[in-house]
């Protein structure tokens, strides 16, 4: 299941474990990105904390935890590699993998559908 | 993730701003301008191009005026009771970047003076766009009824920086060839008068171009035909700037700080040393003899993480000592790279230091700027 907050990250949710990104949009608005700070693996999030930082030449942004639950996993890749953050974001530029504590959180969030209708009401 | 927002309708606009726009400009509000940060292209290779071609930057909201005497003096022996520089001595067609002080001897702005080949002695001025209406002020009230500034708002001023610059605009007028660094001349650009300088702020040779704004997007859009040329926004400028060294007016140094502080010093002549005859030449001449009490030195973050404007800088045993003025990432450097204020004990290159990024500590060193080469067009001797 692919699910899109309005904060332009994704969430592709498997056996109960997320693995979270930022979107297409989201990288593009970014710019080059050339730094990415991740979250320890185990460390607990409330969904809308700061659980990652991305920095591209120009600025600093948060990246929020979607949803609540534990850190699993990391992306490690992106430390030596961050623009892969920008050449393939909804795939091997993917953040972080967290526990999906409270299935109810997943109901406000969008389908790609009513993502890509969001964004397009964004322009 | 968080977004900026961005928009205002009380800000101006360039003569050319339909370009930028219609070349997908990302416009932002700076210093009172809606300006373009970034083009499609992207800060990163607008960095890289500008290096390695040709970069063509709109630099219209700078501040350009002449300044006379009202007397028909030398408006140069002026400006030196507030700018420690030797400008007096500047022959027709040289320029000197210079600073613009106060009382204290802090620094209010940094600026570029030319003299203009004009009988009397006419001076040519660009100042920082951030800083212009306080920079015209401090003048006008300092100087009235002895200097005239004759600002020169319906002028666009255009910037084309980077190794192809000099092939690129001698395609237009071959005597562009000729201007040293430093250095500018009434030149005839298709057909429109232009003042060219051979200066800029990017590390690379390159030219500033004053024209009349109606015939300013006719130039560019010129210059932009040329394979090499792009249009370059902010971002980049400021990644430009950084590596080699220069100093942004307002956040690297600001009213408080000497030119002593900010690492200036070439910007103070050497007569004019002798005869301290400059304002505030008391802290400045007494920072050049025994050394102010922090100063501006260049920071190597160890690990990839930028450290931006206004990160704290502390000593290895974590007390703060100082604040990073500019800071990011380098494209050509290849990694992080800033500039602060530390105490003098520290200002050693290769010092270690630390940078407190989101309240961790991230190990750093002083080193030496810039960290990219300059390349400018000095005169062959």
């Amino acid at each position: 299941m692919l699910k899109f907050s309005e904060d332009h990250e994704w969430m592709l949710i498997e056996d109960g474990i997320a693995t979270v990104g930022i979107t297409e949009h989201a990288q593009n608005a970014l710019g080059d990105i050339v730094f990415v700070e991740l979250p320890e693996v185990g460390a607990s999030y409330a969904k809308g904390d700061d659980a990652a930082v991305v920095e591209s030449v120009k600025a600093a942004s948060e990246v929020y935890a979607p949803l609540t639950g534990d850190i699993t996993a990391i992306n490690e890749d992106l430390e030596g590699e961050p623009g892969k953050v920008n050449s393939s974001p909804m795939d091997d530029g993917w953040f972080f993998k967290m526990t999906v504590s409270d299935s109810s959180e997943l109901d406000g969030l969008m389908d790609e559908a009513g993502y890509n209708e969001f964004i397009a009401g964004l322009e | 993730m968080s977004e900026v927002s961005q928009s205002d309708e009380t800000l101006l606009k360039t003569p050319l701003y339909d370009m930028h726009v219609a070349a997908g400009g990302k416009m932002v509000p700076f210093a009172g301008y809606l300006m373009p940060v970034q083009y499609p292209l992207g800060i990163m290779k607008e960095h890289t191009h500008t290096r390695e071609k040709a970069g063509l930057f709109d630099v219209s909201h700078m501040g350009q005026s002449y300044m006379r005497s009202v007397d028909g003096s030398d408006p140069a022996k002026i400006l030196e009771e507030i700018m420690p520089s030797a400008l007096a001595v500047l022959k027709p067609g040289k320029m000197r970047y210079t600073v613009l002080l106060n009382d204290m001897g802090g620094i209010e702005d940094d600026l570029m003076v030319t003299r203009t080949f004009e009988p009397e002695g006419s001076l040519y001025v660009v100042v920082n766009a951030g800083c212009k209406a306080k920079d015209y002020e401090i003048l006008e009230d300092r100087f009235a009824g002895r200097l005239a500034l004759e600002l020169l708002e319906d002028r666009a001023l255009l910037a084309l920086q980077g190794p192809k610059a000099e092939a690129v605009l001698a395609k237009l007028a071959p005597e562009v060839a000729d201007l040293n660094f430093m250095e500018g001349t009434m030149v005839t650009l298709e057909g429109v008068v232009c003042w060219v300088s051979r200066c800029g702020y990017t590390g690379e040779d390159g030219y500033e171009i004053s024209v009349p704004e109606e015939e300013a997007p006719l130039l560019a859009a010129r210059l932009l035909r040329d394979d090499d040329v792009e249009w370059i926004g902010l971002g980049a400028r400021d990644s430009l700037r950084l590596e080699v060294g220069l100093c942004l007016s307002g956040h690297d140094f600001d009213a408080s700080n000497s030119p002593v502080e900010a690492g200036v010093t070439f910007a103070i002549g050497k007569k004019r040393r002798e005869a301290g005859d400059f304002i505030g030449s008391e802290r400045i001449l007494a920072e050049l003899e025994g050394g102010a009490e922090k100063s501006l030195v260049g920071i190597l973050p160890s690990g990839r993480a930028p450290a931006r404007e206004g990160v704290e800088i502390a000593d290895s045993e974590g007390t703060i000592i100082g604040r990073i003025t500019s800071g990011g990432f380098g494209p050509t450097y290849g990694g992080p790279i800033a500039m602060g204020y530390v105490p003098n004990a520290f200002s050693a290159e290769g010092t270690d230091i630390q940078l407190i990024i989101r309240g961790k500590a991230h190990p750093a060193k002083v080193a030496k700027t810039p960290f990219v080469p300059q390349r400018y067009k000095r005169k062959k001797l």
